[in-house]
């Protein structure tokens, strides 16, 4: 399919005489129906113009609604009117010729050297604006015209579009009048294209009016016709002209006319743009703005933004996410609803025009739902012709089956920050009403399952289909384009799972491996430990059934970061051994498997490719939910409890803390604290103040880690990675910690009296006075502690609505500036319009970032084992 | 050995120097370092980007995702604890945006070796640099009655600035332009009363007098002095590269600012590109973010490409495109509308945005192949 090729869109102005060549009717009449509800002949609704009414044809074209796009009328105005549009540009152009000879104030010389001047920087694709600029700046100051020798007068430009001299008003009529005696030649200098437009375009004398396809008018509940805002603002415009012809011919005062004049100026104003300052917007009945034709190409919303760079399409499904461990991290389960609605084409040829008729004549599932014959025609499968379609499929024609299982489907979620966002998963079409995928492609989308709901879209071409199939699937992104390393792993339970499963040496009966195992291909086993006569297998030794060949050693998660490294002979079981996919030591954690930092999903993507990791991913899920399964895994209120000893420590802990915070608010009421450098007194106190609380708190936080243990199921979530952190532990468990806004201590409150809470004394500094909460979340927090909780709360609430917006802003903006750039054959990287050369080799090495090792070129550490090993 | 090996192949010179660093440690035989380097070029080559790759979208993306991630946080204390400077995402918008002045401009400033080791020396030149205000060497009141202002210098003040009296004296006077006379250790400006409204007069020196700075370089408004390694190392608050860089002492080739537009109109268009890179990582590196340095130098290059500082956004990048669409659908889409056929302005359509506006496949990835395959019939 090789597409029509366009090759430029030029913008100009429409003259008088094109609008009124274009034009299929002049419009007269400010009525729209008649009393039958027929549209008037030469009204707004002019059949000429087009037609909305189904049954009704266009006299001009004679095409049906839907058919007819429409055709341009126009409107003579009985006096010209600025285009508010060009209003500046107008004042502008005053400031500069001559009121008499309407030459360009500027001796022919220097306007030669300046036009060369632009006509050398276009040649070079080069912007021009700063000559044109310096074009109107001297010839501004230039008081007498140097052609007819006229003194120049100074035009004064009032918003919107008036124009003095001195006090007197140019009438629009006087202006168009100056403009037609700017000569051609002077226009280049001035920023103007002569082939484009004349400048007594800018004051507009003949209206054009848009098609009635353009502003379609609803019919409402009652039956009552409510037209689009263009066609208000058209026939407000009608309106006027029509009682300033009747007014001139009459013979009416120069007063009266020069009021209606100006009433049609702000009637043409609105109409091209209702959001002009200085005059107030016109408004609907109900008192809501018209949106007029700037409006209406404006914004988020516009014809711009809103119908020409994004669509809505067909073929898509959008409904809640859950989890389901079961399915490989390249399905999406589809509900068996949504499968019957969305279609895939089958385009018949010989060759499976057998299959097409098939799916015509089924009854159920994967159906046929429409047929579209060769002349275009789309014909909807149902009992009635279901035998007659089969008989009369041939090759030509395509046939719409429902979603089954296999295709290939777009999945996607908002915000759709990186590429990652939207991925082809292949359907399994499942009961009930979610969509479902497997956790471990949550990361790359950002989800989880509070209630996200996600798109799902069915491409159509077979190009479609195999370039989803080539470059979207799920596996061509389990590295990160952003940094080189995965994206996708395992989240949550899966790293809880297989750390149990692998910490230490656990032995599993036949009976537990067989039901660990059963998702998994696996073949053989390997050689038990035999104990009691019985043959058990350790946990690492499950786990390697799933690892393919590779060769690693790193530390994993739970590393203490002890002084001195042992090893593989770690005490703590913290040291990833792998040989020959076999798991020798260490524990599997978040750094192994987990999504960011999984280093034997990225050593697999590198070792043995993307199928590979896909593979490796889908039975680490499995194993790792069975594992958890089997050893069960849980949390409780009581995980949390701390035995009295540990409490009182705690208590002692914060007491201390409190008691120094006293000794310096005493010192600094007494004049014996040393300010540091560069900071005030009272900054000093703070800081030092804040730096003793925190330090309470982290050392009450290392109490209740010594008396939780290692075992606690929520420190083993926090230290594999799995979920949660030592921090939300220790505040749950020990002592939430102090308050911040702003980064400081709570200051905030009645700041006349200097204090936080009515319960405090004016200009207490203590730590309880300023949000230091000692309670733990699990003994509860008293209602003063409360408060400022809340306060600190609410901050990080605030801060992350305006951070979305921001940062969306600051998406859109880059997005803008580098679209246009790619990497070019020869290796050079250019902005596609200009061709301009951005980089001469990409980032310097022509490495792409995605495949580069965690931002290096080539990981030569790994090719020197790969060659001295082999 | 191993250079030679290196010597006839392709590979950019910062990877063979990796290789030669890495050879030389392990060690090993000219037959396995010929192996090693021969595979190396191979995963180099596999490692290459793919033409047609929108490695533009890329970066924005990379760059992008992460900063929803980043805080609002404005202030923080990054490296010098006595310094606050704006961190997070304002930042890095400030960076993008190529604002003039940087909200906290800061400069780092080294020593040359004579200097940097010593405490008094590095002092010394601190000193120089810090802008220093009357009010920091002297008490100044105002006589209304006898229309006079009466500056007493604080003798230890002035000592530590290594100034005098009569110095003072003659720097307020060429910065005031105006007479001042010296009476028992004070300096005293007389107003005349003949003046036109000489309270006002009075007043409006009184408060010029306050913002005099009549040592250092003014934008510095505080220097912190640390010692890093075996050297001292200057920090101040406010920036001025140019004048920081011509004083005494100071080691002009490692001093830095983070003011962007400083370093371009000072250093020029490279040396603001590798700002806008330093910058740019070192901002998303202190949130913990991981991104490709490939990606910054990406924006970098595209706000520099031009040879002077285009910002990312209406007045820079996006605002200079060629196509009108592209343009009108960013911002400010009426008056681009407009001006463009004024001009008479062709939109060729090359770009991204104006292909899909007008419905044509775009010229990025798979829609940039030109060569199509017709199987035989």
């Amino acid at each position: 399919m090789v597409p029509k090729k366009m090759s430029g869109i030029k913008f100009e102005i429409l003259s008088p005489q094109e609008i009124r060549r274009m034009s299929v009717a002049r419009i007269v009449s400010a009525e729209t129906y008649d009393d039958d509800g027929f549209p008037i002949d030469g009204g707004l609704m002019d059949t000429r113009l087009g037609v909305i009414d189904p049954g009704l044809r266009c006299k001009t074209c004679g095409g049906k609604a839907g058919e007819c796009p429409g055709h341009f009328g126009h409107i003579e105005l009985a006096a010209p009117v600025i285009h508010v549009g060009y209003a500046k540009l107008i004042a502008k152009l005053l400031n500069v010729t001559c009121r008499e000879c309407g030459r360009l104030r500027l001796p022919g010389k220097v306007r030669e050297k300046f036009l060369s001047e632009i006509e050398s920087r276009k040649e070079l694709g080069q912007s021009y604006d700063e000559i044109v600029k310096e074009v109107y700046r001297r010839a501004k100051a230039v008081k007498k015209c140097p052609h007819c020798g006229t003194e120049a007068v100074e035009v004064k430009f009032e918003k919107p579009t008036f124009y003095y001299i001195d006090d007197h008003r140019l009438t629009p009529l006087d202006v168009r009048e100056w403009l037609e005696k700017i000569p051609e030649e002077d226009l280049p200098v001035l920023g103007i294209d002569p082939k484009a437009c004349r400048p007594e375009w800018f004051v507009i004398t003949v209206l054009p009016v848009p098609p009635v396809t353009v502003r379609p008018s609803i019919i409402l509940e009652t039956g009552q016709r409510s037209e689009d805002d263009l066609t208000h603002k058209l026939v407000d415009i009608i309106r006027i002209n029509q009682r300033f012809m009747e007014n001139k011919e009459a013979g009416a005062p120069h007063l009266i006319l020069e009021d209606l004049w100006e009433l049609l100026q702000y009637h043409v104003t609105t109409y091209l743009n209702n959001e002009v300052s200085g005059i107030p917007p016109a408004r609907h009945r109900s008192g809501r703005p018209l949106k007029t034709l700037a409006q209406r190409l404006k914004g988020k919303e516009g014809r711009f933004r809103g119908s020409l760079s994004g669509k809505r399409v067909n073929f898509s499904a959008r409904t809640v996410i859950s989890p389901d461990p079961c399915l490989s991290i390249n399905e999406v389960g589809v509900p068996k609803e949504i499968a019957e609605e969305l279609t895939v084409p089958i385009y018949v040829t010989e060759r499976n025009v057998d299959e097409a008729r098939e799916y015509i004549l089924r009854t159920e599932h994967p159906k046929a739902n429409y047929v579209v014959r060769p002349d275009g025609r789309r014909v909807k499968v149902m009992d009635a012709n279901r035998e007659e379609l089969a008989e009369k499929v041939e090759p030509g024609w395509i046939v719409e089956r429902q979603l089954k299982d296999g295709d290939i489907v777009l999945f996607n979620r908002q915000p759709s920050l990186h590429r990652m966002s939207i991925m082809a998963h292949y359907v399994r079409v499942l009961p009930y009403k979610t969509f479902r995928l497997n956790p471990a492609v949550c990361p790359p989308y950002n989800a989880d399952f509070d209630g996200d709901e996600m798109n799902l879209h069915v491409p159509q071409s077979l190009e479609a289909q195999a370039e989803a199939k080539i470059l979207l699937a799920v596996q061509q992104h389990i590295l990160s384009p952003r940094f080189g390393g995965p994206i996708i792993g395992g989240i949550h339970d899966h790293i809880s799972g297989l750390y149990i499963l692998t910490r230490g040496e656990k032995l599993f009966s036949k009976e537990e491996v067989m039901f660990l195992i059963r998702n998994l291909e696996v073949k053989d086993l390997p050689e038990p430990v035999i104990k009691d006569g019985k043959p058990f297998w350790t946990g690492k030794q499950i786990f390697s059934l799933i690892l393919p060949k590779i060769t690693l050693e790193f530390k994993a998660e739970i590393c203490r970061g002890c002084d001195e490294c042992k090893g593989k002979d770690c005490e703590f079981d913290a040291y990833v051994v792998i040989d020959d996919g076999e798991l020798i030591a260490g524990t599997i954690d978040e750094k192994a498997v987990g999504a960011f930092k999984g280093m034997i999903i990225d050593e697999i993507v590198r070792r043995f490719g993307n199928d590979v990791a896909k593979k490796f991913v889908d039975d680490m899920t499995h194993l790792a939910i069975r594992a958890i399964m089997l050893t069960g895994f849980t949390i409780g209120i009581d995980d949390e409890d701390l035995p009295e000893e540990a409490i009182a420590q705690i208590r002692e802990i914060v007491n201390e803390a409190e008691r120094r915070v006293f000794d310096l608010i005493k010192a600094y009421n007494e004049g014996n604290l040393e300010p540091m450098p560069g900071r005030s007194l009272e900054e000093t106190l703070e800081v030092m103040i804040m730096r003793e609380l925190g330090k309470a708190r982290d050392r009450a936080g290392r109490i209740a880690e010594r008396f939780l243990g290692y075992n606690n199921p929520a420190v083993i979530m926090a230290v594999s990675g799995a979920r949660g952190s030592m921090l939300n532990l220790t505040q749950m468990s020990a002592c939430i910690g102090q308050q911040s806004v702003r980064g400081e201590r709570i200051n905030r409150g009645y700041t006349y009296s200097n204090r936080t809470l009515p319960h405090f004394k004016p200009g207490d500094l203590s730590a309880k006075a300023r949000g230091f909460v000692e309670s733990s979340y699990k003994r509860g927090l008293s209602p003063v502690e409360f408060f400022f909780h809340a306060m600190g709360g609410r901050e990080g609430l605030v801060d992350t609505a305006c951070r979305t917006s921001i940062s969306g802003y600051l998406q859109r903006r880059m997005i803008n500036a580098l679209q246009d750039i790619k990497v070019e054959y020869d290796g050079t990287v250019r902005e596609q319009s200009s061709e301009t050369i951005v980089q001469f080799r990409y980032g310097e090495d022509g490495v792409d970032p995605m495949k580069s090792f965690r931002g290096r070129s080539i990981d030569i550490d790994r090719i020197v084992k790969e060659v001295l090993g082999g | 050995m191993y250079e030679d090996i290196l010597r006839n192949v392709t590979l950019p010179k910062s990877i063979k120097d990796e290789i030669k660093r890495k050879l030389e440690e392990i060690d090993v035989d000219e037959e396995t370092a010929r192996r090693i380097v021969d595979r190396c070029v191979e995963v180099y080559y596999q490692n290459l980007i793919e033409p047609g790759e929108a490695a533009g979208i890329v970066a924005a993306q990379s760059i992008g995702e992460p900063a929803t991630q980043m805080t609002m946080r404005t202030f923080h204390y990054a490296g010098v604890a006595e310094i606050d400077v704006t961190l997070g995402l304002p930042r890095l918008i400030e960076i993008l945006d190529v604002r003039k002045k940087p909200s906290t401009p800061m400069m780092t400033i080294r020593l040359l070796p004579e200097y940097a080791k010593d405490r008094d020396k590095a002092r010394e030149i601190a000193r120089k640099i810090e802008a220093t205000y009357v009010k920091d060497v002297a008490d100044i009141s105002v006589d209304i009655y006898s229309l006079k202002i009466v500056i007493k210098p604080d003798e230890r003040a002035l000592r530590d600035k290594d100034l005098s009296v009569s110095d003072l004296k003659k720097i307020l006077e060429r910065k005031l332009k105006m007479e001042i006379d010296e009476e028992d250790g004070c300096l005293t400006i007389q107003i005349s009363p003949d003046v036109e409204k000489p309270y006002k007069t009075l007043m409006d020196i009184f408060d010029r007098l306050k913002r005099e700075v009549i040592a250092g370089i003014k934008e510095i408004k505080r220097v912190i002095i640390r010692r890093e390694g075996d050297e001292y190392v200057l920090y101040t608050e406010g920036s001025n590269l140019k004048r920081v860089m011509k004083v005494k002492g100071v080691d002009f080739r490692r001093t830095l600012t983070n003011d962007i537009y400083e370093i371009y109109e000072v250093l020029g268009i490279e040396a603001a590109r590798s700002a806008i890179i330093k910058e740019a990582k070192e901002t998303l590196e202190e949130q913990g973010l991981n991104v490709d340095i490939r990606h910054i130098m990406l924006v970098a290059d595209v706000m520099t490409a031009d040879g002077y500082l285009k910002q990312i956004g209406r007045h820079g990048v996006a605002g200079s495109k060629q196509s009108i669409l592209a343009r009108a659908a960013f911002e400010v889409t009426v008056n681009v509308l407009l001006d463009a056929a004024v001009r008479g302005e062709i939109d060729e359509l090359r770009g991204i945005t104006e292909n899909i506006i007008v419905g044509q496949p775009i010229k990025l990835g798979t829609g940039d192949v030109e060569l199509i395959y017709r199987p035989k019939r």
